[in-house]
């Protein structure tokens, strides 16, 4: 690829998001429960809990414990992946874990475990991002106190260009990839994972560009919400 | 999710002393709060390996090895030469370690090491291979942890640094279609040094270089590799707590300038 004739893939602008959509509450049986479809990602949260501690050492008196997996389908890829977790996803279930706990008011339940099943069902770039944007409604979903919605997105590099939500292509081809995800009404940041090469200068402009990016997941987060508990659709109105 | 084996607890007294300490900006063993322990690094204690360095960071320890061998390459990367980087939590390192598969933190530190001379192009890849498609060398980085006190992130960075820094590798000829390796060796192709830095958050503090209690009880833990040029090559957040946008951008500056001190240790310690 030529850097004069570079174009973004699905023609997108710079610091703009893939076509996103949650729908929060599709599996009766969880607690709480999400999906979302994130360009070509689908991928859909499950919440159980608060319930007891399997097994019973990691108990805590204090606070909660939360789990989390993050597991991706042999068929959620191109060429089938093995079904059991690889290193790359039980490093994704921990940074996931510990992106979403700083939102949980995790004293409120002391002695009980929190559950989050992340399932991959289709795979596209940015799945992490995606998976921890389904599992906070999902979390919200399944009534667990929270301080703050966990919202998530990715800024990166290719072909020399800054650029907002990278998708599978230009993870491959370009230079950097930073998934970001931050508590929107606290303005914390709680995870932050950097692959590829930034100079300062990029590195606070993609910083910049993630966090709008999470700013409009915020909104999608909440309609999907609204939607479920509200019926807040136009066509009824409110 | 592997079951927790064994957890590091600090008791309350331990804790509030610590925080206390850090009212003053003071740490308990007498360190500013941006100041690293004593690092020292010794390189080619292995004499079987194409690189190696010992590292030791007040009482961290870490020791990395290099081998060169001839390797296939990845499909979708025919033209390039690959690393595989592993670090092991030996169950010598601490009481809290326990042989069997590799927890979730050994895997993290791993995955975060590779990352590092991955991304930012340390090793010159396309140097490595010998017919495209078909051999290569492969860069094999193997990190044993001798000592566990903390910031294991840069100890395994620097250890890797410097071993890859005075690392060979071996030469080759080609005799009926078959690669025939040489006894002679020459220098490892590298780009750059990149450098971690890694910092925690304790109340409303930011540490550097925390040792094994701080680690313990910190909130959120941010390790940013920076390489010669300046540039961010890799990041990794951990723990779970989080981060203000500014508490970021102060560790991006301090990131970069102690980053740069510790290369001109290193380089120096190569001559």
């Amino acid at each position: 690829m030529s850097k004069n004739n570079y174009i973004r893939t699905n023609g997108r602008a710079a610091d703009e998001l893939r076509k996103v959509s949650i729908k929060a509450g599709i599996i009766k049986n969880a607690d709480g429960s999400a999906i979302i479809e994130f360009g070509k990602n689908k991928i859909i949260a499950a919440v159980f809990g608060p319930k007891e501690v399997h097994p019973k050492h990691m108990m805590r008196n204090d606070q909660a414990i939360i789990k989390c997996r993050y597991h991706m389908m042999p068929f959620s890829t191109d060429t089938r992946k093995n079904p059991s977790l690889s290193r790359r996803e039980i490093e994704i279930s921990k940074v996931i874990r510990e992106a979403i706990q700083p939102a949980i008011i995790m004293e409120d339940y002391p002695r009980t475990a929190i559950e989050v099943y992340i399932e991959i069902l289709q795979s596209d770039g940015g799945s992490r991002c995606a998976a921890i944007n389904a599992a906070s409604v999902a979390l919200a979903d399944a009534g667990i106190n929270m301080r703050d919605l966990i919202t998530a997105c990715a800024a990166g590099k290719a072909d020399g260009k800054i650029i907002l939500d990278v998708d599978d292509v230009e993870d491959k081809t370009g230079e950097a990839d930073m998934p970001l995800s931050i508590l929107p009404n606290l303005g914390t940041i709680t995870l932050f994972q950097l692959d590829g090469c930034l100079s300062e200068e990029e590195f606070k402009q993609a910083l910049e560009m993630a966090t709008n990016g999470c700013k409009k997941l915020y909104e999608l987060q909440r309609n999907a919400l609204m939607n479920k508990y509200f019926n807040n659709n136009k066509n009824k109105g409110v | 999710m592997p079951a927790v084996k064994k957890i590091r607890i600090i008791d309350s007294m331990r804790r509030t002393d610590i925080e206390n300490s850090l009212k003053q900006s003071k740490r308990l063993d007498g360190r500013a709060i941006l100041d690293y322990r004593e690092i020292s690094i010794e390189t080619n204690v292995l004499q079987k390996t194409s690189g190696s360095a010992s590292v030791k960071i007040g009482d961290s320890e870490v020791l990395a090895g290099i081998k060169v061998e001839l390797g296939r390459p990845f499909p979708d990367t025919p033209d390039k030469g690959i690393i595989i980087c592993n670090a092991e939590l030996l169950p010598i390192c601490s009481a809290f370690i326990e042989p069997g598969p590799p927890s979730e933190d050994a895997i993290e530190l791993s995955r975060v090491s590779d990352r590092g001379i991955r991304e930012s192009g340390m090793i010159d890849l396309p140097q490595l291979v010998i017919r495209e498609g078909e051999d290569v060398f492969a860069v094999f980085i193997d990190i044993a942890i001798i000592n566990e006190d903390g910031n294991l992130f840069d100890a395994c960075s620097y250890a890797i640094a410097a071993a890859l820094h005075g690392a060979t590798m071996p030469t080759f000829k080609i005799e009926n279609d078959k690669v025939v390796i040489l006894e002679k060796v020459k220098p490892l192709p590298i780009l750059s040094l990149p450098i971690s830095t890694t910092f925690v958050k304790i109340g409303d503090k930011i540490l550097l270089d925390p040792n094994a209690e701080e680690q313990t009880m910190c909130e959120a833990r941010l390790t940013l590799v920076t390489d010669d040029k300046g540039n961010f090559v890799s990041a990794q957040k951990g723990k779970a707590g989080g981060f203000s946008f500014k508490e970021f951008n102060e560790m991006i500056e301090i990131s970069k300038k102690k980053g740069e001190e510790i290369r001109k240790k290193i380089i120096k310690n190569d001559k």
